[in-house]
């Protein structure tokens, strides 16, 4: 098996991985018990979906699309990051000492 | 030749990146709480697209295609501990407990950490 046909069907492969990953990331999702763990299905989505914009990068070989991988990265951190202050913002004030606006 | 060898390593860090990624993705299926699921995503899932964008950066042509892979690996490693630290710490102080399993948790007794 010559290089160029490894890498063809080991992109196939790792594509097939992916859409398995992100099959399982939306079970939990969708069932989620709490907020929190739908953020971090959330922000899983996002990293996987880096993969594959990746994998699609040395498939077809536009290295555009490396860009969009590297914005989405930081939208993705910074959507979790405002997600994480949302669900700190439902924290009711009076509970304990260690409010929300001791910093995050 | 040199070639070669470069699409072979390519594809094996594909494969071994996509995998961490399928890990990842088990671990927040199956873990019992918040807290363990964080570990599963932050750490595999970072090590799963790190490899991804390795490959893409050995396998370039171009050098500056290269170190934008890399200068993505170098982002992704420094932002998703912040990220994940975040959201546990939100995620306690909202009231969300760790599962029964848990051996340790250094702020259950902590008039400080309990909200």
């Amino acid at each position: 098996m010559s290089g160029e046909v490894f890498l063809f069907v080991s992109e196939n492969v790792a594509l097939g991985l992916l859409a398995l990953a992100v099959a399982v990331t939306l079970v939990r999702l969708l069932r989620g018990p709490s907020l929190p763990d739908r953020i971090l299905a959330l922000d899983t989505l996002t990293v996987l979906t880096i993969s594959l914009i990746g994998v699609l990068t040395l498939r077809t070989g536009v290295t555009v699309l490396l860009d969009i991988a590297l914005a989405l990265c930081l939208v993705g951190f910074v959507a979790t990051i405002a997600l994480a202050r949302y669900v700190l913002s439902r924290v009711p004030p009076t509970q304990g000492e260690l409010r929300p606006e001791d910093g995050a | 030749m040199i070639m070669q060898v470069v699409q072979y390593v390519a594809g094996l860090f594909l494969i071994v990146g996509t995998g961490f990624s399928l890990l990842a993705a088990a671990g927040i299926l199956r873990f019992p709480d918040l807290y363990t699921r964080l570990h599963a995503a932050t750490k595999a899932g970072t090590v799963g697209a790190g490899f991804v964008l390795l490959a893409i950066a050995i396998s370039a042509t171009d050098l500056a295609v290269s170190f934008r892979a890399l200068g993505g690996i170098i982002f992704l490693v420094l932002t998703s501990p912040i990220a994940a630290h975040l959201l546990a710490r939100a995620a306690y102080l909202a009231g969300d407990r760790p599962a029964n399993i848990t051996v340790v948790n250094d702020l259950e007794n902590e008039s400080r950490g309990t909200p």
